[in-house]
């Protein structure tokens, strides 16, 4: 079977991110951007899956400026056979990105779709759910255990309790949670192996999804600071503080 | 203008997040909050929602399909009740952010994900990047799908209402999932959401038999226990103990830290917490910045110490 995996270009995990001057978002110039880790994850689980003989090959789909096609590579230098980049300049959100994902899958017809469970710049959690929902499909969101046999799935989710199992139909919906897998790095060979994958290019007009934003986004500040680097120095002035000054216990 | 809230619950008991949802609600709604408790066999679930204060009515719809809040039953029900909603809303946790997006795409409108603050009714502040910035957001959709950031808004009172309690029609099953199993830890530690103390631990804990240090402190002060992403990837503890930016968010009064350096996604799930104090050997850890009480030290000697001062002084 084919396995869809979507990958979204954000700001690296490791930069600390600055608020622009003017609130309209948050600095994007000259720094440093990555896959968003959580889709790493489902791109190292697909590779499981095409390792294990259960997919046949792998789509990697990226949405939005003309640089994601970087983070495609990354998927194909990960191992993912081919990519599909939807390039536009517009903001999208993730109700435009489920949009956009199934006139993918419609084209494509995967049976089975990983990704993150949320990306870690807007940190919404919704695309997968969404996309679930547009497509009449199963959703097994927050997975932490995968495993695929006659036409279900059967996915171990992590929930507020503990972990909860489900069975699900394909084709479906999976997103990723944090302990499905390590994800590997790409090795140079591969690398330059990604290079010559053919990644195809098309457009939300050409897959006939209007992106119009429907959230406004007025402004963008950075919260409160918190004043701490207050040093104790022993358990008893510790307790002492906690119970006179604090009074918290 | 009514709202709709989608209560949290296991069938048996009403879980605390959905106070706090109601008190979002509130704030949008006004007097025109009703409350949604779908499951199977759970009576008991709407009798509690119909005593929140301040609640207009409770829909029950009670099939085998809720059973298990699978998504896939649920979001037609919304679907269904939304007309006579401008607002639906679910506390921020696992199961509302599971169910609520599907609702949403189904009605066309995009979720406005894990409100910490209500501006107008269509206008709300979230969190993005961690927590390290804040967003206010404009909806333009007729009907606003929420999910509610449980810390950032005080739980309303769970007595004193008496909503009415109106049956509705159930849906019935999609079809397309089954529940198989839980495994869910079982504690008499209070809940980390609703904890008034939490004490939580990293990879400087070494190894998860180490967390009785942290479950000894834990039970003189009646805290509960916490971990960073660090100690449950390390396997010392489950899923369901970590804090942050995606596990669990949590505000309490008092956070003890303990050989935790304060990556930016365990702050992300703490760092409004009322009072914060770091326990650690390295002096640099970045926790020190944001802690109120900073003790630097081997915290093999502190936990113990800490225990018996407790107990010294209770």
């Amino acid at each position: 079977m084919k396995a869809l995996v979507a990958v979204k270009r954000v700001i690296d995990y490791n930069v600390k991110i600055r608020v622009k001057a003017d609130k309209t978002g948050v600095e994007t110039a000259n720094v440093k951007m990555s896959m968003n880790p959580f889709d790493e994850i489902a791109v190292e689980e697909a590779l499981r899956l095409r390792e294990a003989g259960t997919v046949s090959e792998i789509i990697a789909v990226s949405l939005g400026v003309a640089q994601c096609q970087e983070t495609i590579r990354t998927a194909l230098a990960m191992g993912a056979d081919r990519g599909v980049l939807v390039e536009t300049n517009a903001e999208l959100q993730p109700l435009a990105v489920a949009k956009l994902l199934k006139a993918v899958i419609l084209q494509e017809n995967p049976e089975i779709v990983i990704i993150g469970k949320q990306a870690i710049d807007d940190d919404c959690n919704q695309t997968g759910q969404m996309l679930s929902a547009l497509l009449g499909w199963p959703q097994a969101t927050f997975a932490s255990k995968l495993k695929i046999s006659d036409g279900h799935a059967e996915v171990t989710r992590e929930v507020d309790g503990g972990l909860e199992t489900v069975a699900i139909k394909l084709p479906a919906v999976i997103t990723t949670d944090l302990r499905l897998n390590e994800p590997r790095y790409a090795s140079l060979p591969n690398i330059m192996r990604a290079k010559k994958k053919p990644i195809v290019t098309t457009t939300p007009d050409a897959l006939g999804v209007d992106v119009t934003p429907r959230l406004v986004v007025l402004k963008v500040e950075e919260p409160p600071k918190r004043q701490g680097g207050h040093k104790v120095g022993s358990v008893a002035e510790l307790v002492d503080k906690l119970k006179t000054e604090a009074r918290v216990i | 203008m009514a709202a709709l809230v989608v209560a949290e619950h296991d069938n048996s008991t009403l879980k605390p997040a959905t106070l706090n949802a109601v008190a979002a609600a509130k704030e949008i709604a006004g007097q025109e909050v009703d409350i949604l408790v779908a499951g199977k066999d759970c009576r008991a679930v709407a009798e509690a929602a119909s005593a929140i204060a301040g609640a207009r009515k409770v829909l029950l719809a009670d099939a085998d399909a809720y059973d298990h809040g699978l998504a896939e039953n649920l979001a037609p029900l919304l679907v269904k009740l939304a007309p006579g909603y401008a607002h639906l809303l679910a506390p921020a946790t696992t199961s509302g952010k599971n169910l609520m997006p599907r609702v949403a795409a189904l009605l066309d409108v995009m979720q406005i994900s894990d409100i910490s603050a209500v501006v107008s009714p269509d206008t709300f502040v979230r969190p993005i990047y961690a927590g390290n910035a804040l967003q206010t957001v404009q909806s333009n959709d007729p009907i606003k799908v929420i999910t509610v950031r449980g810390t950032a808004f005080p739980p309303g009172e769970a007595t004193g209402g008496s909503a009415p309690i109106e049956t509705v029609e159930p849906t019935g099953s999609a079809g397309l999932s089954e529940f198989v199993r839980a495994e869910l830890s079982k504690s008499e530690r209070p809940e980390l959401t609703s904890a008034r103390i939490i004490i939580s631990g990293g990879r400087g804990m070494q190894s998860g038999d180490n967390f009785h240090l942290l479950e000894k402190v834990a039970d003189k002060l009646g805290a509960a226990v916490g971990a960073s992403r660090a100690a449950v990837d390390a396997g010392f503890v489950p899923n369901d103990y970590q804090v942050g930016q995606t596990g669990k968010i949590v505000a309490p009064e008092l956070y003890i830290a303990v050989g935790i350096s304060g990556a930016i996604q365990h702050l992300a799930g703490m760092k409004d917490s009322k009072v914060i104090v770091a326990i650690n050997k390295d002096e640099e850890a970045p926790i020190f910045q944001i802690a109120d009480y900073g003790l630097v030290g081997d915290l093999f000697k502190i936990l113990p110490e800490l225990a018996a001062e407790l107990e010294r002084r209770q």
